[in-house]
């Protein structure tokens, strides 16, 4: 792994982090009286601090995720090269265009 | 030295291929693995090839894998490593390239010095003086930790990473060139992160330990790799040292 990959792969563990602690935080506080698919559509519809949120999620996701894949896939196959690393920007594609949409769609549901 | 009892010991026999020849021979009290490897040479097969120089944990070149695990046969009594009635098992070195039974080929090992820069660059214009570098600086302490190494092999043996990836430039060359990167005469360290820090360099490493775990001089090349992770870091983030 190269230096720059490190540091990026660290930086959005160190995101990762942080982001997932309040994602379950959120979880556990919100369901504790019982919730519906209505409850929290109404409070994620239009709401900015909340898609701005899970956008930088997504991303990190999409940054981080395929770093590990690249470094587990360099060890445990000889796939090496620009087959490899543009395999692994399509998932990172994959990955975005996932999120988002997830993420627009709870936005503007 | 009193003969009490036979010792049973495989010794590997080949090059990458081979098997593991018995000899039995007497058990002798305070008997090093290096002195069992001797004996069965001198009496049962002379054309036994293994290699050992000091005999007193100086020179790092007696490293085999002994029941599994690497270390120096010199510094290694064979009663540390089995208990009565068990066998002695003797390969040579993992991770490396096998030059017949016991002894192996080390070129690849002292290249990936190289690669890494394990060499101290006094620059294009080297100081008139002596440098003083006081003891308690903590540059000279991180140096200090890792300074004693007599590139064995015992840690690149150690080290699961490197038999993943033939690239990998292994735990003692990253300690070689981490304690470089600590020597503040030195100024060759941004190559030197740089050459640490390619796809098969200090990022390569899985923190595993085993390196730390066997290195017969207590030197911990694990922290010295997460030292250059950092000093990696520190570069690519603007900062000088
Ligand atoms: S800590 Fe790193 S260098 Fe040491 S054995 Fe583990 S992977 Fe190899
Ligand atoms: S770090 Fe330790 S085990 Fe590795 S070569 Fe140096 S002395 Fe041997
Ligand atoms: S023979 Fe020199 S270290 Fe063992």
């Amino acid at each position: 792994m190269s230096a720059a990959l490190f540091i990026a792969q660290r930086f959005t563990a160190f995101v990762l982090a942080c982001a997932v602690a309040v994602h379950l935080a959120t979880i556990l506080y919100a369901v504790r009286g019982g919730l519906t698919a209505a409850d929290i559509l109404s409070r994620t519809h239009g709401n900015i601090g909340f898609a701005v949120f899970y956008g930088v999620f997504v991303v990190a996701v999409a940054i981080h995720a395929p770093i590990g894949l690249r470094n587990i896939l360099r060890e445990w196959t000889p796939w090496r090269g620009a087959t490899l690393d543009i395999a692994l920007g399509l998932f990172s594609i994959l990955l975005l265009v996932l999120g988002f949409r997830a993420v627009l769609a709870v936005f503007t549901a | 030295m009193s003969i009490s009892r036979m010792l049973d010991v495989d010794v590997w026999r080949g090059t990458e291929t081979g098997k593991f020849q018995l000899f039995s021979i007497p058990r002798r009290e305070h008997q090093t693995v290096l002195d069992v490897v001797t004996e069965i040479q001198r009496d049962h097969d002379a054309t036994l090839s293994y290699r050992f120089a000091c005999r007193v944990g100086m020179c790092g070149s007696c490293a085999m894998v002994v029941n599994g695990r690497p270390r120096w046969t010199c510094r290694a009594r064979v009663n540390e490593v089995v208990r009565d009635g068990e066998r002695l098992r003797l390969e040579p070195l993992r991770n490396f390239t096998v030059v017949k039974d016991l002894a192996v080929e080390m070129t690849q090992f002292f290249e990936k010095w190289q690669q890494a820069r394990g060499y101290f660059e006094p620059g294009p214009q080297p100081g008139n003086d002596f440098a003083v570098v006081p003891p308690s600086t903590p540059e000279r302490q991180a140096a200090d930790a890792g300074i004693e190494c007599i590139n064995c092999g015992v840690c690149y043996s150690a080290c699961d990473v490197v038999a993943w990836d033939k690239d990998y430039l292994g735990p003692a060359a990253l300690n070689r060139a981490w304690t470089l990167a600590n020597d503040v005469r030195d100024k060759g360290n941004a190559e030197r992160l740089k050459a640490v820090s390619h796809a098969s360099g200090c990022h390569a490493c899985h923190t595993h330990m085993s390196c730390t775990q066997f290195c017969p001089k207590a030197i911990a090349p694990t922290y010295s790799i997460a030292g250059l992770k950092r000093a990696v870091l520190r570069r690519n983030l603007g900062f000088t040292r």
